[in-house]
């Protein structure tokens, strides 16, 4: 306390200039990363999510299926392809772990994100700093963004890697029968990864919004995976079909439109658009509850 | 001793809170929680500058409520307060930054170590000095005697470290005022006599310090002001000098003969007595403990010790707010 010695009141001198708002957002976001993925249990998921494509492709090697096979659609589509080009392994990756373990790691997250910290207690400790309450949102908020980017990128590159080592790799034959480079295929497959990353992030709006009205990070996660999947159940049930568009995980796996010739784009904007309200209600939520909530814990 | 109502010792009744110079000032500071609960009611918090003031209460009074509070954690349902003189109508953060505090004990990630999370809180602040970072934490962890164990995990810290780190978030940049919500809770003796240091010596520097407790040796040893809360009330405030004077001295008669003494005192006028087997006492009022003596002699008591008593502050603080549980039960 040295520098602290002149009474309340006089002290303003001892406050430097503000420096650039910018450069203390990075440091706050850059720490916020470093929590993320620094916790043994992030680890954890990320290490099962890498496993994944590992295991697929060392099965599909083993056990190849002949060319063609699989049903017409979902996972079927992919496996009967993979043997003819290791481009479909990341694909499949990607499609099997949407179902469940892509989720998962959101869900796991978000619900961390404000409820963990206010499970722990530092989120007492964080507003007290003051970190700015709508500040710190925010830059959860953008560390789900990014946790969603990074476990998709995992998925889909080591995916490719695996089915580069394991399989042919060349020109891509889409779902639609068209062949086309494998430079575009490789376009076509980053796209994806994008359009899953959106769905992910949106569903981590979801997550956050949870996060603001308690602080059991696991009861978070549980809420999130319950209405994933009695979304998934409703998608799966014909009589309700007036309601499938509306639904947050109806449009997950539209993103093999990218693999048509020609792309079904509005596929695609029906999906983007619905991951953005999604984003834009829970997010709102979220930014509500974080400004009023009383920080009790 | 009667006390009504609760005391305001610093703030005329009615006034708001306006240029006033203190560290800390509330108006008619409430909280009512969802539910019909009223946590706070209506305190009139007066923390001058410099000073060391202890909040004391029972657990359950409202301490850690009117703390988050002046911490913008907890939004008030009514009243109105100022930190530091800072007009709070821009919202709290602006003045925070010159606030340490340690809310109802430490809380860090136990994955960390102590320095990481210093590191942690210190990038959360928007209006820290980016190059000065790494100093000010080793600083930090210096004054509070953790360099040592700087790189060491969290979850591996013992209780006491715990709650200095918890303190040296607090001192991660020079602060004017530092707010400390029982930073001895379930710490051995040794471990309260470094919080207890940890804070003489921070109040030396200029700091003022408000400290809640439930431990009134604690806030005797180091308190220049006091303010009791019961019930969430504010049912005394004051300096230290001024809660102990609020008991009021009685005298005590060591005698073999305390049923003629007690006929001494009545005659004296002083009363109620308390006869006990061999001796007696009744609240001295403004007589003179010589002139009793006196008296006492005259009437032939024999008077084996005679003194003057004032309530222990336990005392005093069970009068204020109550005995909670049933002790004598």
């Amino acid at each position: 306390m040295s520098t602290a010695s002149a009474p309340a009141g006089a002290q303003t001198i001892v406050r430097q200039a503000p420096a650039s708002p910018v450069r203390h957002w990075l440091r706050l976001f850059r720490s916020e990363l470093r929590i993320v993925f620094l916790r043994p249990r992030n680890l954890a998921l990320l290490g099962v999510l890498s496993v994944a494509p590992v295991f697929l492709g060392v099965v599909l090697r083993i056990n190849t299926p002949p060319p063609g096979a699989g049903g017409p659609s979902g996972a079927g589509e992919f496996i009967g392809q993979v043997a003819d080009n290791g481009v479909f392994l990341s694909l499949l990756a990607i499609f099997v772990l949407m179902t469940l373990v892509l989720p998962l790691s959101i869900a796991v997250v978000s619900g961390d994100s404000i409820a963990g910290e206010a499970g722990l207690g530092t989120l007492r400790t964080l507003l007290t700093v003051p970190a700015g309450r709508i500040r710190l949102l925010v830059t959860k908020y953008l560390m789900i963004v990014v946790f969603s980017v990074v476990a998709c990128v995992l998925v889909a590159g080591l995916g490719l890697l695996m089915g580069a080592m394991l399989f042919p790799i060349g020109p891509v034959t889409l779902l639609s029968g068209d062949t086309v480079s494998l430079a575009d295929g490789l376009g076509r497959l980053a796209l994806i990864v994008g359009y899953v990353a959106i769905a992910l992030a949106a569903l981590g709006a979801l997550g956050i919004a949870l996060s603001t009205f308690t602080q059991h990070a696991i009861a978070v996660m549980a809420a999130v995976l319950v209405i994933v999947m009695i979304s998934e159940i409703l998608d799966a049930v014909s009589q309700v079909a007036v309601i499938h568009p509306y639904l947050p995980t109806h449009f997950w796996l539209s993103f093999d439109a990218l693999l048509r010739i020609p792309v079904a784009w509005s596929q695609v904007l029906h999906g983007i658009t619905s991951f953005g309200v999604y984003t834009v209600i829970f997010g709102a939520v979220a930014w509500i509850r974080m400004r009023r909530a009383n920080v009790t814990c | 001793m009667t006390l009504t109502g609760p005391v305001r010792a610093d703030i005329p009744a009615g006034e708001t809170v306006g240029e006033t110079g203190l560290a800390i000032a509330t108006s008619g500071l409430s909280k009512r929680f969802r539910g019909g609960q009223l946590a706070v009611d209506d305190i009139d918090l007066a923390v001058p500058p410099g000073s060391v003031y202890g909040f004391l209460g029972p657990n359950g009074s409202g301490k850690t409520t009117t703390i988050r509070m002046l911490l913008g954690l907890v939004h008030p349902t009514g009243g109105t307060f100022r930190l530091l003189g800072t007009d709070l109508r821009a919202g709290l953060e602006p003045v925070l930054p010159r606030v340490g505090a340690l809310v109802e004990g430490p809380a860090f990630y136990p994955f960390l170590s102590g320095r990481q999370n210093l590191a942690r809180c210190d990038a959360a602040d928007r209006t820290a000095d980016l190059a000065t970072a790494r100093t000010r934490i080793d600083h930090a962890l210096d004054q509070v005697g953790l360099l040592a164990a700087a790189d060491k995990r969290y979850r591996a810290y013992s209780l006491g470290m715990k709650q200095r780190l918890g303190i040296a978030a607090g001192l991660l940049r020079p602060r004017d005022l530092m707010i400390l919500d029982e930073p001895t809770n379930g710490l051995d003796p040794q471990g309260t006599r470094e919080i207890r240091s940890l804070i003489k010596q921070i109040a030396a520097d200029g700091t003022t310090v408000f400290v809640s407790s439930h431990l009134l040796a604690e806030v005797e040893q180091i308190c220049s002001h006091a303010g009791v809360m019961s019930t969430g009330r504010l049912v005394f405030q004051g300096t230290m000098a001024q809660l102990r004077s609020r008991g009021e001295p009685r005298i005590l008669i060591r005698t073999a003969a305390p049923a003629k003494a007690a006929g001494v005192l009545s005659g004296l006028g002083l009363g109620p007595v308390e006869l006990a087997d061999a001796s007696v006492s009744a609240p001295l009022g403004a007589h003179a403990p010589e002139q009793i003596n006196a008296d006492l002699v005259q009437a032939g008591v024999p008077v084996a010790g005679l003194e003057t008593v004032r309530p222990s502050l336990e005392d005093l603080f069970v009068e204020l707010t109550g005995e909670g549980f049933d002790v004598n039960g």
